[in-house]
């Protein structure tokens, strides 16, 4: 996919190649014999499971930031033109024999349009999701304009960058992915206070002194990097997904933290199965991981709803008094509801 | 804060001069001039869409005046950056809480974010955090989400956070709207308590039975300024009927 070229010529020094083959690569080794599963052997699967693992990272890490904002669309957008930045460098590569790596094109055009659309939210004369999905569907448009142009010739391999796929990733992809989650993990380490104050009350954090535009910015730029890692294992019709799911999966968390981290734990599990899933039945591997997703979420929300009782409740029949009272009483210290309840109540 | 009192610096808090502003062609502040001193309790009242609230947003900094000068703590609102100073509560700021998970710990620690956006909190700064959340009597509920509170407690969430900061300024826009008449009381109080500790408090506020019976100094505006003054001589002036631009009477009323 990304030619023979190494994408990233970062990752391709001795330390990462060490860590891939023998550390890792060992490790998965034992872990087929352990498990019985013979896949864990091939060097794509164990590259493939590296890069799901560090989606289902770096995923929910932006994304829960993303949705408590009500900006999931833009990782949507983002992906969409990302696709145009793919098809960017295989047009170019094409038209001037060179061999660019794809995914940098992608990256630049990603976090260039990651700019762009927080300029139009702020200065321009529409609303968000207007500036998003005319930036989405123009995205998608110069991708397929591209394609078109060379007559198909750059047509070849572009269902891998739509769909997913669990073959093409290389070395040096997952290195680039590992990259960008030391990388994401790290800013959103360091930036965690004033993102989570400018995601609960973006006013207050702007009266408090926070620069809420740099903060919003840094919050688009991390969301097109996880996006153009992630895209080759998930696809970019489906990438966002991972941004998005884990986190309403998460979403009955009590804390922030706790949310995130449910959040990231929710992903690996998505993602693990998913692509165990993809392989073992011969699926498109950004599909599988998704629906897998999402059937976490709906057994969270079944979960959510109808709570499940622990055995002893079950036997004495406390559970459903329990249920019944909450309902009637309000919260579950049994304080009474002072004005109309909470806004959790109300869902 | 503390049980310590702010200490009393002689330039004025917050200082507009000839300040207008409009929304395209639409004036929404024009040319108003005033003055806030250092511990005073101002009640900013107007009719729905007089301005009231980009009027403190002026003074905040958060909107830069079309022209006139606003000035807090000395320098340019706009370009004033210590954010430690300022607590700011929005109109609407509990609902746009919404469901998002976080705890009144988590919520009222970002009080102490601008005194530390990356690091270890200090002792001092939980001190801060516990103090305030003693304050309000939230220290039961620290775990609870904030969504899931009523909205009294959800409001005593807002004002610990800003307490938290242990800022000279605190400024509230509609803070009781959707509270019952008993939090609402004691939401008073609590301003009251902590305006005699120096704390110069500005407060946007529908009920003007209520603001006059608090604030000590009342700011009346309706795009252009009626009034600024004691609680006393705008209840004796024709500033109210003014600005609304009906006759009005103020009910002295407790909740």
């Amino acid at each position: 996919m990304f030619g023979t070229t190494a994408p990233l010529t970062l990752f391709a020094f001795a330390p990462f190649d060490w860590f891939l083959d023998d550390l890792y690569g060992a490790f998965m080794e034992v872990l087929a014999r352990v498990l019985g599963m013979p896949a864990l052997e091939f060097a794509f699967m164990q590259r493939a499971y590296l890069a799901a693992i560090c989606i289902g990272i770096i995923g929910p890490l932006v994304g829960t930031f993303l949705v408590h904002r009500e900006m999931s669309m833009i990782a949507d957008t983002l992906a969409h033109t990302a696709f145009a930045g793919v098809a960017v460098g295989l047009f170019v590569n094409n038209a001037l024999s060179l061999s660019l790596a794809p995914i940098h094109s992608a990256l630049v055009v990603a976090v260039g349009t990651a700019l762009l659309v927080e300029l139009l939210v702020q200065y321009g004369d529409v609303s968000t999701d207007t500036s998003l999905a005319m930036v989405l569907t123009g995205g998608f448009a110069l991708g397929s304009v591209l394609i078109t142009a060379t007559d198909g010739g750059i047509a070849v391999g572009i269902d891998a960058y739509l769909f997913g796929s669990l073959a093409t990733v290389s070395k040096a992809s997952v290195g680039l992915l590992v990259f960008m989650t030391g990388l994401v993990s790290a800013a959103v380490a360091v930036a965690y206070r004033p993102l989570l104050y400018v995601t609960f009350d973006a006013t207050a954090a702007r009266a408090a002194g926070i620069s809420v535009t740099w903060y919003n910015r840094l919050m688009v730029v991390l969301t097109a990097l996880v996006v153009v890692s992630a895209m080759q294992v998930m696809g970019v019709i489906l990438v966002a997904a991972l941004l998005v799911i884990p986190v309403a999966t998460a979403d009955g968390s009590r804390s922030f933290k706790r949310s995130l981290l449910a959040g990231v734990l929710v992903a690996e599990i998505t993602v693990v199965t998913g692509v165990t899933l993809s392989y073992q039945y011969g699926l498109a591997a950004g599909g599988t991981i998704v629906l897998t997703g999402i059937g976490l979420y709906v057994l969270s929300l079944v979960y959510r709803r109808l709570g499940v009782p622990t055995r002893m409740q079950h036997r004495t029949g406390r559970w459903r008094l329990n249920k019944l009272s909450d309902r009637t009483h309000g919260d579950a210290t049994g304080e009474p509801k002072a004005d109309g309840g909470s806004d959790d109540e109300r869902r | 804060m503390n049980g310590t009192t702010v200490e009393t610096v002689s330039e004025a808090v917050v200082t507009v001069e000839n300040a207008s502003f409009a929304f395209a062609d639409r004036p929404v502040v024009d040319d108003v001039s005033l003055e806030i001193e250092p511990g005073a309790f101002l009640g900013l009242v107007g009719p729905n869409g007089s301005g009231k609230t980009t009027l403190v947003e002026l003074m905040l900094g958060l909107r830069r005046p079309d022209s006139g000068a606003v000035r807090l703590f000395g320098e340019p609102a706009h370009a004033f950056d210590d954010g430690e100073r300022v607590a700011y509560v929005a109109q609407h700021a509990t609902k746009a809480a919404g469901r998002m998970p976080v705890t009144v710990r988590e919520a009222v620690t970002m009080g102490r974010y601008p005194h530390r956006l990356v690091g270890r909190f200090s002792e001092t700064d939980r001190r801060a955090i516990d103090n305030a959340l003693e304050r309000v009597d939230l220290t039961e509920l620290i775990d609870r989400r904030v969504s899931r509170l009523s909205g009294g407690q959800r409001q005593r969430v807002f004002i610990a956070r800003a307490l938290a900061a242990e800022a000279d300024l605190l400024v509230l826009d509609e803070p009781t709207v959707g509270v019952d008449a008993e939090s609402r009381e004691a939401f008073y109080d609590l301003l009251h308590d902590l305006n005699a500790t120096g704390i110069t408090i500005i407060l946007i506020e529908h009920d003007i039975g209520v603001v006059t019976n608090h604030a000590t100094e009342i700011v009346c505006i309706n795009r252009e300024l009626y009034f600024d003054g004691d609680p006393e001589t705008f209840v004796e002036t024709n500033a109210l009927a003014d600005a609304y631009g009906a006759e009005q009477a103020v009910l002295e009323h407790d909740h």
